[in-house]
């Protein structure tokens, strides 16, 4: 028999906003511990929370971003279990009226367009972090109640390809829309993943494993790779998925079971007393989606379409919106959209990579990059010396481009006469090829170019070489 | 003692402002008051002294410089479950052991900007949840008019505090009719604003979409004052309604008359088993209302009689989750266990007394899978009819009058035993904050053996000022609130 | 309420409230509370199909408030209520995945 996994994901992704979701407390990342808490994020006695506005907008938007209609009446409530990252011990959460309701992610997964359903979005409040220490768990609750939007996917996907291909898609676009900075290091990015698989043909879906709060998208496409191979086998062999949370040993690759004799949860959800339900009406929901960013699709379509960037050009830069922004910033400065695509996909990335990419956008910022880039639209230096500049540049952590263009001599020749003098040695010093070009091998010119870029030490300007040589040859 | 404990906020202010007295004079007199009956009462968790002098000192310098405040001076008591910056709030539980709040809940702080002096913080119900004062960890309460009686609760030690002229005024919660129930029985009055009108920042929840905080005092006209101090939009609170708030004590009108007006008898709260005594003196005072001019109307609430069922349905629900915070873990009691699950149970056992037990576990039972829909939400749409029953009554009357509890204050210890015997006595209370809408209540007579029986005056949403003007015309055409406890 | 009335386990409701009973208390309990649940059972004589339940008793929409970041507390005063820190941080038992 053969046997298909389905997969859904929860997605939880912290908001970018100032203060946390209920409360005026500062969102900051690597704050020290439990110094942006309050009487509301630590659940004292008589603290009451209030919805941020800014964390509601971000949710509707990333609603929009992803197709979702905007619930125009939703409600709070209270998922309640007791843990010590929790506390209140219980979560203010949407359970039947959540913000977003539907929508859905079209995605390339290997060079085949598929499109992945969203059940919902909801907007909640994180917990505080929890870290481990001989015999004793410690708690810091700064992040404890800061926004916190869920995206829940349908069951719709069927491989670790289609999950990693729609968490990379989703990240993008909650990168491009503001949504989120999404850094999995630091939580701002973490999902449930629920796995089950069925023989092929069976219509109900099998019995689901969740697989809770993973970061890293390499272990979330290891721990389905594994979860799939596992139930597979266990049906295989005629046995029966339990339906669970599992752990993921990302040491060991593996997932392994975390019942206990605690039983299944019983969240007693009940609406939130101390909320009030959330309206939002059409003229809301226009005014939001006029201010939607563009997309990643969007900026590939308008790099193609309106720079006449090569396809390839265009999906490389946007893949990261960082990069993509800083590209936008410098063809206003510099225009030449390709010369600038050459040298950030070239030179850039690859200092990018060495550096860092924010200490290279450091030295080389689109001012400085857009001075490189005009030089070489003016011929005033060549493209490999661009290279060159770049790296100079980059040793030295900044300077002034014209001044090391002219320290290191590096203008190219053109126009000069040095450049006929060159031209004269060549032609003299090759008459077979000189022969040839004559006898209609125009081909046999490329040979001279080289002789005379390689006397002026590449400092001759290509296309002036050529028109000189073919006034002499040609005269 | 020049007897300044026994005035009322107005007379004080008066005198105050005549400068024939001094705050300190004032907070003196309520210390010393405290010291010679508190032994008998035991109102008072908490007496701070030293502070209270200090901020009667600061209150005379402020007058002295030509401010005007309408609590300029006057020594109020705090119910143990406010939260006071710097001190602790216990809610008369052990589980609170060692906290101390770090902020002021907005009634504090309107307290202050109003110029009160906060006197020191009395007892309660544990989180509360009780209607005698018994279920109180740190303290035994009394009824000030015959130490064998309860001075019934939740809010019992700031009835209690109020009637034996240990306090001017004193701040109370009603949740179920936890201020209106204590005032009756101790023979003060007490009101339970429209919920909404003033915040619960602060107040630690037993029942978030039941709480209100409100007055107890000597005269309506002081829970007037009072109640005008306390109303008003926060920020803090999303419950609390965005609307202009009425002078209350300023505007009550010493017009005895209650010409044109209209008050409906719900023939619902003449309950089964309710003391002959009680029916009387309200029946009574129904009759003083129309004899100042009123026209009384039968009216109907027909889904009273549900109202037990369905509040220790939704308040059990929201106190579970509510009362979870307290936990062990980030302030408060801690009974260590190997784990985390481990010290919940311990520390819960230990900190909470046997009241509370009970309610969480009923209130974890009713949301629990499965049973959702046939306690919490049915409960909820009960809910629905019992505010419809106060709108539809509303549209033939301006107020209702009705008793506030079946029979007089009872005897310590006579119903501890029988929690299901205690709740329905509240069944003339929580039909009100159900509805959400507001209620006073106010002396209307005493019982054969001297015991206070209350009135209740029961308004629309955001009527205060309309029960406030009954109880005000009543209060100042009878004597009942004039009588003191022989203490 | 039919499915309802098969009755509570006090024992294992109180285990979900995370309070540990003692064999009284649970005894005592389960008497008290099912009196109590036997009462509300009158709920069952209304027909309330479609009323809409009230959770809310006086409605209000759309209560926020500007994302602007205010006053937190005393990171002291926070340690000094915590009955149990180590480096400014709560102290609490091993957690294990429960
Ligand atoms: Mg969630
Ligand atoms: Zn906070």
């Amino acid at each position: 028999m053969k046997y298909e996994a389905t997969i859904g994901l929860e997605t939880h992704i912290m908001q970018k906003t100032a203060s946390k979701m209920f409360c005026a407390c500062k969102y900051e990342y690597g704050a020290a511990p439990n110094t942006h808490v309050c009487p509301v994020c630590l659940g004292y006695p008589g603290a009451l929370p209030v919805m941020n506005e800014k964390a509601i907008e971000l949710c509707c938007k990333a609603g929009l971003l992803l197709g979702c209609e905007i619930n125009p009446c939703s409600k709070w409530d209270r998922k309640n279990y007791f843990y010590p990252d929790m506390a209140k011990n219980y979560q203010i959460t949407q359970a039947d009226e959540p913000l977003c309701l539907g929508g859905e992610l079209e995605v390339d997964v290997d060079g085949e367009m598929k499109t992945f359903t969203l059940e919902r979005i909801h907007q909640e409040e994180n917990a505080a972090k929890n870290t481990h220490v001989a015999g004793a768990s410690l708690v810091d609750y700064n992040r404890a109640g800061t926004a916190l939007m869920e995206i829940v996917s349908n069951p719709c996907m069927h491989s670790s390809a289609d999950a990693l291909a729609y968490l990379v898609a989703l990240k993008q676009i909650m990168e491009y829309g503001g949504i989120s900075d999404c850094n999995p290091e630091k939580g701002q990015i973490r999902s449930d993943v629920n796995v089950s698989v069925r023989p092929v043909g069976q219509e109900e879906l099998g019995s689901k494993v969740e697989i809770k709060n993973m970061n890293s998208f390499a272990f979330i496409q290891q721990a389905i790779e594994y979860e799939i191979d596992r139930q597979t086998d266990l049906l295989e062999a005629g046995g029966a998925v339990v339906q669970e949370t599992r752990g993921f040993d990302s040491d060991r690759g593996e997932t392994f079971s975390q019942r206990t004799k605690e039983n299944a949860h019983d969240y007693r959800y009940f609406p939130e007393p101390d909320l009030m339900p959330v309206k939002i009406s059409a003229e809301q929901v226009e005014q939001w989606r006029s201010e939607l960013p563009e997309l990643p699709a969007q900026r590939r379509e308008r790099y193609v379409k309106e720079l006449s960037l090569p396809e390839y050009d265009a999906g490389v830069l946007t893949a990261d919106k960082i990069i993509s922004d800083y590209f936008d910033e410098i063809i206003m400065k510099a225009d030449h959209p390709k010369l600038v695509s050459n040298l950030v996909m070239g030179k850039g990335m690859s200092w990018m990579n060495e550096i860092g990419q924010a200490e290279y956008l450091s030295i080389m910022t689109p001012a400085v990059t857009g001075e490189v880039v005009g030089l070489v639209a003016k011929k005033v230096i060549s493209n490999n010396a661009m290279n060159e500049l770049v790296d100079i540049l980059v040793e030295r952590k900044g300077g002034d481009p014209k001044a090391i263009v002219e320290e290191k001599g590096m203008a190219q020749v053109s126009n000069d006469s040095a450049l006929e003098g060159w031209a004269d040695e060549a032609i003299a010093a090759n008459p077979k090829p000189v022969e040839e070009y004559k006898a209609g091998n125009t081909a046999s010119i490329n040979f001279l170019m080289g002789q005379v870029m390689k006397a002026s030490r590449g400092k001759a300007n290509p296309g002036a070489v050529m028109q000189v040589l073919k006034q002499k040859l040609d005269g | 003692m020049a007897d300044l404990h026994k005035l009322t906020i107005a007379e004080l202010s008066e005198k105050l402002a005549a400068g024939e007295c001094t705050s300190v004079e004032v907070v003196n007199d309520v210390l010393a008051s405290i010291d010679t009956t508190d032994g008998k009462v035991g109102a008072y968790l908490t007496i701070d002294r030293n502070s209270a002098l200090e901020q009667a000192k600061a209150a005379d310098g402020a007058r002295t410089a030509g401010k005007e405040l309408p609590l300029l001076g006057i020594p109020v008591a705090i119910k143990d479950l406010l939260n006071v910056k710097g001190q602790p709030c216990t809610c008369s539980s052990k589980i609170l052991e060692g906290y101390t709040a770090p902020y002021d809940a907005t009634v504090i702080a309107k307290l202050r900007e109003a110029g009160a002096v906060l006197l020191g913080r009395v007892n309660m119900d544990e989180f509360a949840m009780g209607s005698s004062t018994e279920n109180a960890a740190l303290g035994k309460t009394s009824n000030p008019w015959n130490s064998d009686h309860v001075p019934g609760g939740s809010s019992g030690g700031s009835a209690a505090c109020v009637a034996a002229d240990e306090a001017i005024a004193a701040l109370g919660s009603d949740t179920g009719g936890s201020i209106r129930q204590p005032a009756a029985f101790c023979g003060c009055v007490g009101v339970k604003p429209t919920y909404g009108r003033v915040s619960r920042y602060g107040l630690t929840a037993f029942a978030s979409s039941l709480d209100q905080i409100g007055p107890l005092a000597k005269t309506v006209k002081d829970s007037a004052i009072l109640l005008e101090v306390l109303c008003g939009h926060d920020k803090m609170d999303s419950s609390s309604i965005d609307m202009e708030v009425p002078a209350f004590g300023r505007n009550l009108s010493d017009d005895t008359s209650l010409a044109g007006m209209k008050l409906g008898l719900p023939k619902e709260y003449f309950v089964e088993g309710m003391d002959p005594e009680v029916e009387k003196a309200v029946r009574d005072a129904v009759g003083h209302c129309k004899s100042l001019g009123a026209e009384i109307v039968d009216v109907s609430l027909p889904h009273s009689k549900y109202a037990i069922a369905v509040y220790y349905i939704i308040a059990t629900a929201e106190a579970s989750a509510n009362l979870a915070r307290f936990d062990g873990i980030r302030y408060g009691l801690r009974i260590d266990g190997k784990n985390p699950l481990e010290l919940y149970g311990k520390t819960r056992a230990a900190g909470f007394g046997a009241e509370v037990k009970r309610r969480v576990i009923l209130g974890t039972y009713v949301l629990s899978s499965g049973y959702y829909d046939a306690y919490y939400k049915r409960a909820q749409k009960v809910r629905t009819l019992i505010r419809n029953d106060f709108t539809e009554a509303f549209k033939q009357c301006d107020a209702i009058l009705a008793p506030v509890t079946p029979t007089p204050a009872y005897k310590l210890g006579e119903k501890t035993d029988d929690p299901l015997k205690m709740y329905l006595d509240d069944i003339l209370t929580t039909p009100v904050n159900l509805a959400g809408n507001c209620a006073l209540s106010l002396p209307c007579g005493f019982s054969s053996t001297g015991l206070p029986i209350g009135l209740q005056i029961i308004g629309d949403s955001f009527a205060e000022e309309t029960i406030l003007k009954v109880g005000h015309a009543y209060e100042q055409t009878t004597e009942w609130h004039k009588q003191k406890p022989g203490l | 309420m039919s499915e309802a009335k098969e009755g509570m386990d006090v024992g294992y409701v109180a285990h979900l409230a995370r309070i540990d009973l003692t064999e009284e208390e649970t005894a005592l309990f389960q008497g008290q509370l099912d009196q109590v649940l036997h009462y509300v059972e009158q709920l069952d004589e209304l027909d309330v199909g479609d009323v809409e339940p009230t959770a809310h008793a006086i409605p209000v929409y759309n209560v926020l408030r500007k994302d602007e970041v205010g006053q937190s507390l005393d990171h002291a005063d926070v340690i000094a209520n915590a009955p149990a820190a180590t480096d400014g941080e709560v102290r609490v038992p091993k957690i294990i995945d429960q």
